[in-house]
């Protein structure tokens, strides 16, 4: 009797999850899960954007080109290439012919169009499910300037993707970083901005000062930095609209580092090192007006709010090595949630609110990993001789993260929160300390 | 010239050097803060020049850098001193109590082998645990500064655990003349 009670509900239970799978699949066809890691990637068709004057002839592969390049480095989709096609789309309104495209085993197809007059221009995008032989939502266009062409590529391929994942996307948005340049005992590193797929690329300072760890507000519209400009570590607020800089969180006889911002855009938390020791203060950017948060005999660093800007999550030694802690965004009690092996640094909080990244260093290896906020379900996603400094896309799947060869220069790479999807992303030059911007209006 | 000759003129200049006293450098005119000068031409945009001196000078920056030792080492994520270190010190603050003129800066360094934000943390530490010893030893408080570099300037470049336990260091900066 007792075996039969609970292997009922067991039942029960799984066939409720079966008949839930089911669900938004028979809703929209084409979906991919992200958070199981997709093994086999979906194919998709990406042709050239129809000109419908002759002025969009020079955009209509380039943006072909930036949608399919983001699409395939999320690890979740695979181009068909151009030359299998059998369909060809000449027409943006044209209907499609979806046995041309089932017959090359095409899963979702992307057509667009794009028009230019004088520096303006439109472009418009629609997506098919094949298999099905239906369109999936409305199709939508983009007008804007030509300088920001590339801008909507991205938004397009945030639209793609937004429509088969179920996910916000983050292929338009920005990342700010420090570009390294110079020999290894003394770096030149200079504050720069770029695209998230590593294009149009910016320099931010001179690099006449020592700078490091740069972070975007949710906003977009300023960045926190560590600079040495005093010849010790200070903290410069940047208006990324206007360049203009200024010194903030002053502590008389204290090295200031590691700032975040709160995700109102109206307070910061940061470390300051005095005596020996490193604690953490929150202040108030409008009134200057500075709180300390930890008061413990040892190092607290690496800050970074929850999304609800309840908590804040930081690495401490207290222990007598580097583990996480989460804490009341105000201080309070601290509650450590790192147990595994080795020591763990820099967690960072998904803007989705479920999961911290962090650095874990154990046996000579490094690892850019990701945990529940209790500490639950620790999972490894990458491991090498330096990854370090996890930042998050603004939709919580992806990583961006500083890796070191073992003698070599550092770089940016990614991975999606699976693990599987490990990428380099191009810089001109050695990149560390990236950090994800939110995605752009 | 042979080679010996070219040496003895080495020498002889480094013996020139070291009669002059250590001095901070003189501006050349008035100017701007870049150093390249406002109405009155260039000037020395804030860079102080000094004679290092003689090594055999007992109170040369020579003498502190080469025979006493501006440097001690440090464990993996530790700041405590060893026996080495503190004799180091030792000589250290003789040198400085009886050099008062200058004023010191303690630079404390970490290995690439931790995070970036963690090891600016570590090289306050180190720092902080050089001066204090200092002080310790009758070094006026006042004289002394301390800044973190974390591993942002390692002293060798090689990944390998020969470099990483040279860059965990503290570097004590002898520093012009004090103000």
């Amino acid at each position: 009797m007792t075996r039969h009670f609970y292997i009922l509900p067991a039942l029960f239970l799984v066939w409720l999850a079966a008949f839930a799978a089911t669900l938004p699949a028979q809703a929209q066809p084409l979906r991919l899960q992200i958070t199981e890691g997709v093994i086999e990637p979906m194919p998709f068709a990406m042709p050239a954007f129809v000109p419908e004057n002759s002025a969009g002839n020079q955009y209509s592969e380039a943006l072909a080109r930036v949608v399919s390049a983001n699409l395939t480095n999320t690890g979740l989709f695979r181009e068909i290439p151009r030359s299998a096609h059998l369909g060809r789309i000449s027409s943006f309104d044209a209907s499609v012919n979806y046995s041309d495209w089932r017959a090359i085993n095409t899963q979702a197809l992307i057509t667009g169009a794009v028009s230019v007059s004088g520096n303006r221009m439109n472009v418009k995008f629609r997506l098919f499910d094949v298999l099905s032989g239906q369109q999936i939502g409305e199709g939508l266009q983009f007008g804007g300037s030509t300088d920001n062409w590339r801008r909507m590529a991205h938004k397009v391929s945030d639209a793609v993707y937004s429509r088969i994942t179920g996910e916000g996307g983050y292929f338009d948005s920005r990342v700010v970083f420090i570009s390294e340049s110079g020999s290894r005992g003394n770096r030149t590193k200079r504050l720069a901005i770029m695209d998230q797929d590593g294009e149009n690329m910016q320099y931010l300072t001179d690099g006449r000062a020592l700078v490091l760890g740069p972070r975007l507000s949710s906003s977009g519209d300023r960045i926190i930095y560590t600079t040495y400009e005093t010849g010790s570590p200070r903290i410069a607020l940047m208006n990324t609209q206007t360049g203009q800089r200024q010194l903030v969180g002053d502590i008389p006889g204290a090295m200031t580092f590691s700032p975040r911002f709160s995700p109102d855009g109206r307070s910061l938390v940061f470390s300051a090192a005095r005596g020996g020791n490193t604690d953490l203060y929150r202040m108030d950017i409008g009134s200057g007006q500075i709180q300390q948060l930890t008061s413990s005999p040892s190092i607290a660093t690496a800050p970074s709010f929850s999304p609800d800007g309840r908590f804040i999550t930081f690495e401490s030694d207290r222990s007598g090595t580097s583990q996480i802690y989460v804490m009341p965004a105000n201080g309070g009690e601290a509650r450590r949630i790192s147990f595994g092996q080795g020591r763990y640094s820099t967690p960072v909080w998904s803007p989705r609110g479920d999961l911290i990244a962090f650095t874990k260093s154990n046996a000579g290896r490094f690892h850019i990993g990701v945990m529940r906020t209790d500490g639950s379900e620790e999972r490894l996603l990458t491991a090498s001789f330096l990854d370090e400094g996890p930042t998050w896309s603004p939709n919580g799947r992806v990583v961006k993260f500083t890796r070191e060869a073992q003698g070599g220069d550092p770089a940016l790479f990614s991975v999606d929160i699976t693990g599987r999807n490990l990428r380099r992303v191009p810089t001109p030059g050695p990149a560390s300390d990236p950090a994800w911007g939110p995605l752009l209006p | 010239m042979t080679l010996t000759s070219k040496t003895l003129l080495v020498l002889a200049a480094l013996a020139l050097a070291a009669c002059n006293t250590p001095r901070a450098g003189g501006s050349f005119g008035g100017g701007g803060a870049d150093g390249f000068g406002g109405p009155g031409g260039f000037n020395d945009g804030g860079i102080s020049t000094g004679n290092l001196g003689d090594p055999n000078d007992p109170n040369s920056i020579a003498h502190f850098q080469q025979r006493i030792g501006d440097r001690v080492f440090f464990t993996v994520d530790s700041s405590s001193l060893n026996d080495e270190a503190r004799s180091t010190l030792n000589g250290q603050a003789r040198w400085l109590t009886s050099n008062p003129q200058y004023s010191i800066v303690i630079e404390g360094h970490a290995d690439e082998r931790g995070t970036r934000e963690y090891n600016v943390a570590l090289g306050e530490r180190r720092a902080n645990a050089v001066m204090q010893y200092l002080v310790s030893q009758g070094v006026s408080a006042n004289r002394l500064r301390t800044v973190s570099y974390g591993k942002e300037r390692p002293v060798e470049a090689c990944a390998a655990q020969r470099c990483w336990d040279v860059n965990r260091r503290s570097v004590t900066a002898v520093s012009g003349v004090s103000s």
